[in-house]
């Protein structure tokens, strides 16, 4: 599967967080790489969003959402 | 009590079709009336989101094509055969149906009067849609911002809002209008010929010097490239602004 990028999950982050996302910087919990959420490469596949480090390709983001409730995981993301 | 929409809340708002525009065999222009729609940036995109009557939702990003100055908001879609959504907005929707869609959405692949220029814009196919949007928005507000499009497509037909792209190159000195056509050519075709390379960038992109700021809409794989070549020719990454569209995978 090609990977997208944060630009992708525009919507779906600005619903959770109530504001734009993908200019927000974070840096990669496993390599330090600091990205801006547009960079980030993301893979949809179907269910939900995951979210890699562009360097290290470590998932940093997972979206997901369940009985109509979107969950973000942002453990691998630290955003600055 | 009405609730009132939060700023910066994303809240699903209905828009009426006005007109479902054919540009090419693979591409039509929806033309809303959103009477809840709060303006946008240029480069900006919407959620849409079809509801089927057991209750099935799917929903997609699509680039706004309009300028801000627009009376009306246009999205343009690209049919994608197998898609889930796209042949019905491109096929069925009809003039005086309903579409659920919520935004603007995103900050990043935006260009605003103040970003100035030189601006270097790279297209992979119906890429070119947000950069529809800047352009308009770059002649509505009379910007004099150098801006030069590179748009590879698959055939002269197949390149997205070409008549109304073309008199407003030929009548700005400050944009330069390129395409570059991968597989057919019509017939005394002068112009590019092939996918977007280095070689390309090189002859007809911003130089690295004049530290333009760039944008790449398209294919996962285009804009990987694209992004690659204007990198290995010396282009900052930090200038370099991508979006990437595919299948969802859905």
């Amino acid at each position: 599967m090609e990977a997208l990028d944060g630009n992708a999950i525009a919507g779906p982050l600005m619903e959770y967080f109530g504001s734009e996302m993908t200019t927000a910087s974070g840096a990669c919990r496993h390599c330090a790489t600091v990205s801006e959420i547009a960079e980030l490469a993301v893979y949809m596949p179907g269910l939900g969003a995951v979210a890699r480090c562009p360097t290290c390709g470590k998932v940093v983001m997972v979206l997901v959402t369940i009985r109509e409730e979107l969950r973000v995981d942002l453990t691998g993301f630290a955003l600055t | 009590m009405a609730r009132a929409a939060l700023p910066g809340r994303l809240t699903w708002q209905l828009a009426t079709v006005v007109e479902v525009a054919a540009e090419t065999a693979q591409t039509s222009s929806l033309v809303l009336d959103a009477p809840k729609w709060g303006g946008h940036h240029a480069g900006q995109h919407v959620d849409v989101r079809l509801t089927a009557e057991d209750g099935y939702e799917a929903q997609r990003s699509y680039s706004i094509a309009s300028a801000p100055e627009d009376r009306q908001l246009v999205l343009t879609v690209e049919r994608l055969e197998d898609g889930e959504v796209s042949p019905y907005l491109v096929g069925e929707l009809r003039a005086g149906d309903e579409l659920e869609l919520r935004g603007p959405i995103g900050g990043y692949f935006i260009w605003r009067q103040a970003d100035g220029g030189p601006v270097q814009m790279i297209a992979g196919g119906s890429g070119i849609v947000p950069f529809r949007s800047m352009l308009r928005h770059r002649a509505a507000v009379g910007s004099s911002a150098a801006v030069r499009l590179l748009c590879s497509a698959r055939s002269l037909e197949d390149v997205i809002y070409r008549e109304e792209l073309e008199p407003l190159a030929a009548g700005d000195e400050a944009f330069d209008l390129r395409f570059t056509l991968t597989r057919e050519w019509p017939e005394g075709w002068t112009g590019h010929r092939g996918r977007i390379d280095q070689a390309l960038l090189e002859q007809v992109a911003f130089k690295p010097a004049d530290q333009p700021l760039t944008y790449i809409c398209g294919p996962s794989g285009f804009v990987e490239a694209a992004a690659g070549w204007l990198v290995a020719g010396g282009h900052d990454p930090r200038h370099i602004r991508t979006e990437r569209f595919g299948p969802s995978g859905a």
